[in-house]
């Protein structure tokens, strides 16, 4: 039996899988907050409640409805998408002109409700939710044994991702987009409906928080608490990934997923605090981020 | 000519202090007074956390920086104040001085890392930090992790006073309130604050007229850094314990609503608003649930419609700064 | 209006006089607990209603007692706790304060209960240093702590064919703690440890981890953590396999609402101890009964089954003590043997450790589940003069 770095070689390949399994979730989650940010100049403070949101609404679906999780995943983002949208439409948009800081501290303070109203109305041990059937089991690999629906989660998470930047940097609507954050009175003199597009777009990012919710609810406890430390890790990832790159957030969240991954084998106590030290020494050499473009 | 232009000025700029003095009466009366009618205890803790609110308003009120990680000067204060009261047998003051130096020390160094980036990235680079933080004492042994430094002996100040006894305590608490609050003012009334004033309003022209901008950055942090770590360490010996929640984002976030509330960039609103902030807590505690959510939804409230604050409202009304 | 004052004076005077040493001819008690967060399923808004309960099953209203109860959240947060303790007792006129789980809040109330000399009845903490070097003579230990959780769980482990163990700990003093004090169990009853590996607090991917305890092949995984880390490392164990790998999982600190939280298809097969279930016998199932409805439907855990043992006997002590004292009466409690619906019989040690017995139990298959909240078969009964940390070997000062 091989060994890297002292253990061997079947643990090293599990363990990294694994950690492309967390980045998954990083990458959903940064990507989301890029959306947000890069397009539209907000901190979303409240991702975190709406990644919940995301996970709830998928018990709601299957346990009060009976749909289940292919459903939900269809659903869910567009509910939370859609509660987003109203969020924007009443509160953020009176913010944008002032300091950008407001729209963190209203947003902030919404992540406080949220996860307040949650808590009361359903404690704080958690929910259960089943795995969908079709991806119970898992593969035996030889090195380790892979559920099937970590796998789900990687392939899904890509799929996601990648055809998110392509709409963002490719395509038409997405160039309007771009256009409609540096220049909106220019864009809106083109018949472009700026404030519609800024408000589709703050659901869009918040939808996505909401399916990795979903995609979180079979593997993770389901508690009105899930999202609360897990914001603070996705902020780091963003700014070391340098904000308002979407292609810097996706491969910053799935990179960032494997050292952490790693870490928990070679020296587990520091594998929450890896992230941060990372973001310590990116700043230290790189302000913008690994990607990003002073702003 | 000049006699009447500078009788002019003297008027006007004592108009403007007026209403100040007015309100460090008033300040001052309730802290003097106010254990005759309310628990000495939670004024204590008023006062600490007023300080601290006064400190983190140094840094967003007047140079504009928003930090989400101001939780950890608090926490780190306390953590060393009571170690050394507790273990070393420090007296209360040199705890304190211990517990601030502390403070101070972690200022410069997350200050070296934070101030390379303005507004948004700063607020998070400092959030991150702070959590970092957190994870380190939720894991070194000194701090007794969950449990935390229990049983601080409060000591005798100065090898003189005992501190067991409220009233002394209470005394000690308001005299280095005080020295913190004026402190803070005269900063801000220097010709040092002048410029961080003017950073806040354009940092561009400021660097433009020779200013090192960077530099009074720093300077401003560190100094909200260490009166932070002076709340904290008090904070400590009045409970005579050492936290955890000191540390947590949740305290960054608290110390940013009750300055919100009561008035970024006033000098008398962060002590309203940790005045009513903690009041609230106090009041709901006892009813049970609602804590987060309440103060989430004046988070939003005051964000959207109460932008001034209580003081800065105050403020606007009579047409003076407060 | 002075005059009818005087009379009325005199009157509750005359009444009162078997009362005569009750603090404002009120017994106050205080239910301090989490009502908001992580343990609010385990104690919170539940902790009242059992207090209730006990102070009508008593029948405080008929023997002319008058007994009110308050309570608060402390959101786990050892200055809260201890800031509401200090004002309950100070200008409250609470005499004794109840429950408080999270071990750093029960600590702090503990040091303040001892200055103002009151009473604190623990039953959501779980530390045992409250009996050993943070022993006082205002404080009892009910329902819990670590070294009952360790020995339970671990000693009955091993002897039923368990003896190789693989930690998953918690990062912090708890879970050390408790991997420390299992770890010596099974080793003094001839087992063997295989590793270990510490996650951080409130981690949410133990994947990583629950690989590392998959290749060790040791027999049983124990879980030195609690809530959330708990719950999120079963249900990830579930979904790799492990249990029908043929490994079983110990849950060194897990309560009713947990399982409850995660459902029979991923907990089945975890092994627990705890000192209490709602189905053991009648009086359980009356209790419960009534319990419930007030309770949002949810069962009563071990937490809240010990404040109504406790509450229940505070009050006969206060009643033949007949004062509200704090230091007497715990004195009494410590006098008087328990005795309570609940429980069953058992009593108080000098060190103000409460005694009695401890079960171990395994959770029970979907499929032999009868329905909500059926959810433990019992393994062994471990008696109340096992189950719990020799007095001697404490160190705590009461202990001559």
């Amino acid at each position: 039996m091989t060994e890297i770095f002292g253990i061997p070689v079947q643990a090293f390949m599990g363990q990294l899988l694994i950690g492309l399994i967390n980045g998954s979730f990083y990458a959903l989650l940064s990507l989301g907050l890029a959306v947000i940010f890069g397009l539209l100049n907000i901190i979303n403070f409240t991702h975190g409640a709406q990644y919940m949101m995301g996970a709830f609404v998928a018990w709601y679906l299957l346990n009060k409805l009976g749909l289940g999780y292919w459903w939900a995943l269809v659903i869910t983002p567009v509910t939370v998408g859609i509660f987003g949208a109203i969020i924007e439409r009443t509160m953020l948009k009176q913010l944008y002109k002032l300091d950008h800081l407001y729209g963190l501290l209203l947003t902030f303070g919404l992540a406080l409700i949220i996860q307040g109203l949650f808590r009361n109305e359903y404690g704080s041990s958690g929910l259960p939710y089943s795995m969908p059937e079709q991806l119970t089991g898992g593969q035996n690999l030889g090195f380790m044994f892979l559920p099937n629906y970590r796998a789900w989660v990687i392939v899904f998470s890509l799929v996601v991702c990648l055809s998110t930047w392509f709409v963002i940097e490719k395509t038409k609507l997405g160039s309007y987009l771009r256009a409609a954050t540096e220049n909106p009175e220019l864009v809106r003199a083109f018949g472009i409906n700026v404030p519609r597009m800024i408000t589709l777009t703050y659901g869009f990012g918040v939808g996505l928080a909401a399916l990795a919710g979903v995609m979180a609810a079979p593997i993770y406890s389901v508690n009105p608490l899930m999202g609360a430390d897990l914001i603070i890790v996705v902020f780091a990832v963003v700014v070391i990934g340098g904000m308002g790159s979407i292609m810097g957030s996706i491969v910053t969240g799935f990179g960032l997923g494997v050292i952490e991954g790693l870490t928990k084998v070679f020296y587990p106590e520091a594998s929450n605090t890896v992230i941060f030290i990372i973001m310590a020494v990116v700043l230290l050499f790189r302000p913008a981020g690994l990607f990003g473009t002073q702003r | 000519m000049a006699a009447v232009g500078s009788e002019v000025m003297r008027a006007s700029r004592k108009a403007g202090i007026g209403p100040q003095r007015i309100s460090f009466v008033v300040m001052l009366a309730f802290f003097v007074l106010g254990p005759l009618a309310m628990y000495p205890v939670f004024l204590m803790k008023v006062m600490c956390f007023a300080l601290f609110a006064c400190a983190f308003n140094l840094l967003i009120g007047f140079v504009g920086l928003l930090s989400f990680g101001h939780a950890m000067f608090l926490g780190t204060a306390g953590y060393v104040c009571a170690y050394v009261a507790k273990s070393w047998g420090f007296t209360p003051e040199l705890a304190i001085l211990a517990g601030t130096a502390a403070a101070c020390v972690l200022g410069i160094v997350t200050g070296l890392l934070a101030i390379r980036r303005q507004g948004i990235y700063f607020a998070m680079i400092t959030l991150a930090l702070a959590q970092m933080i957190y994870f380190f004492y939720l894991q070194a042994p000194f701090t007794g992790g969950e449990d935390g430094i229990q049983a601080v002996p409060r000591g005798n100040l100065f090898g003189l006073v005992d501190l067991s006894n409220v009233w002394a305590m209470y005394a000690t608490v308001l005299v280095i309130f005080l020295g913190g609050f004026l402190l803070i003012y005269r900063t801000i009334h220097s010709p040092f604050g002048q410029v961080l004033k003017a950073i806040r309003e354009n940092e561009a022209r400021a660097t433009s007229l020779g200013y090192d901008t960077d530099r009074y950055k720093l300077a401003a942090y560190v100094i909200s850094a260490t009166l932070c770590g002076l709340a904290g360490a008090t904070n400590a010996l009045v409970f005579q314990l050492a936290a955890l929640n000191n540390v947590h984002w949740g305290m960054s976030g608290e110390v940013v609503l009750m300055t919100l509330v009561g008035g970024l960039g006033t000098i008398f609103g962060p002590v309203v608003g940790a005045l009513v902030v903690l009041a609230m807590e106090n009041y709901l505690a006892t009813l049970g649930f609602w804590v987060t959510i309440v103060q989430g939804a004046i988070f939003v409230i005051c964000v959207l419609a109460f932008r001034r604050g209580i003081i800065g409202e105050l403020a606007r009304l009579i047409r003076k700064p407060l | 209006m002075l005059r009818k004052l005087g009379i009325a004076v005199a009157a509750a005077m005359a009444v009162g006089t078997a009362q005569a040493q009750i603090s404002g001819g009120v017994v106050k008690i205080g239910v301090l607990s989490d009502m908001s967060s992580l343990y609010a399923d385990i104690g919170g808004p539940g902790s009242v209603v059992a207090a209730r309960m006990a102070v009508e099953d008593f029948g405080a209203a008929k023997k002319g007692m008058k007994v009110e109860i308050v309570s608060a959240d402390h959101q786990n947060k050892p200055e809260v706790g201890s800031s509401i303790a200090r004002q309950w007792y100070d200008t409250d006129g609470v005499d004794v304060i109840v429950d408080v789980p999270t071990s750093s809040v029960a600590l702090a109330v503990n040091q303040v209960t001892r200055e103002k000399a009151k009473a604190f009845l623990v039953s959501g903490a779980a530390t045992s240093d409250l009996t050993g070097k943070a022993c006082s003579p205002n404080t009892i230990h009910w329902t819990y702590d670590t070294w009952m959780l360790a020995h339970g769980t671990g000693g009955a482990i091993v002897k039923t064919g368990g003896d190789t163990w693989f930690f998953l700990t918690a990062d912090y003093a708890f879970g050390h703690a408790l991997e420390r004090d299992t770890a010596e169990v099974v080793k003094a009853n001839g087992g063997k440890v295989l590793g270990a590996v510490r996650h951080p607090l409130n981690t949410q991917d133990f994947s990583s981890f629950l690989l590392q305890a998959q290749s060790s092949k040791a027999k049983i995984i124990g879980l030195a953590n609690a809530g959330g880390d708990t719950i999120n490392s079963i249900k990830q164990a579930a979904e790799f396999g492990i249990v029908r790998g043929g490994q079983n999982l110990a849950g060194l600190l897990v309560f009713i609402s947990d399982v409850n939280a995660l459902g029979l298809d991923k907990a089945e097969g975890l092994i627990l101890t705890e000192t209490f279930y709602w189905d053991q016998n009648d009086q359980t199932r009356a209790f419960a009964k009534r319990f419930a409805p007030q309770n949002k439907n949810h069962m009563p855990t071990m937490v809240q089954a010990g404040v109504y043992s406790a509450v229940l006997h505070y009050l006969k002590a206060v009643e033949a003590a007949k004062t509200d004292d704090g230091t007497k009466v715990v004195a009494k409690m410590k006098e008087l043997p328990t005795d309570d619906p609940l429980f069953g019989k058992g009593r108080i040690r000098q060190d103000g450790r409460k005694l009695h017995n401890a079960y171990l139990f395994e959770v029970k298959k979907p499929s032999e589940s009868k329905g909500a909240w059926d959810y433990y078969k019992l393994r062994s009964t471990i008696p109340a003069d096992q189950a719990f940390r020799p007095e001697k070997e404490g160190g705590c000062p009461l202990v001559k």
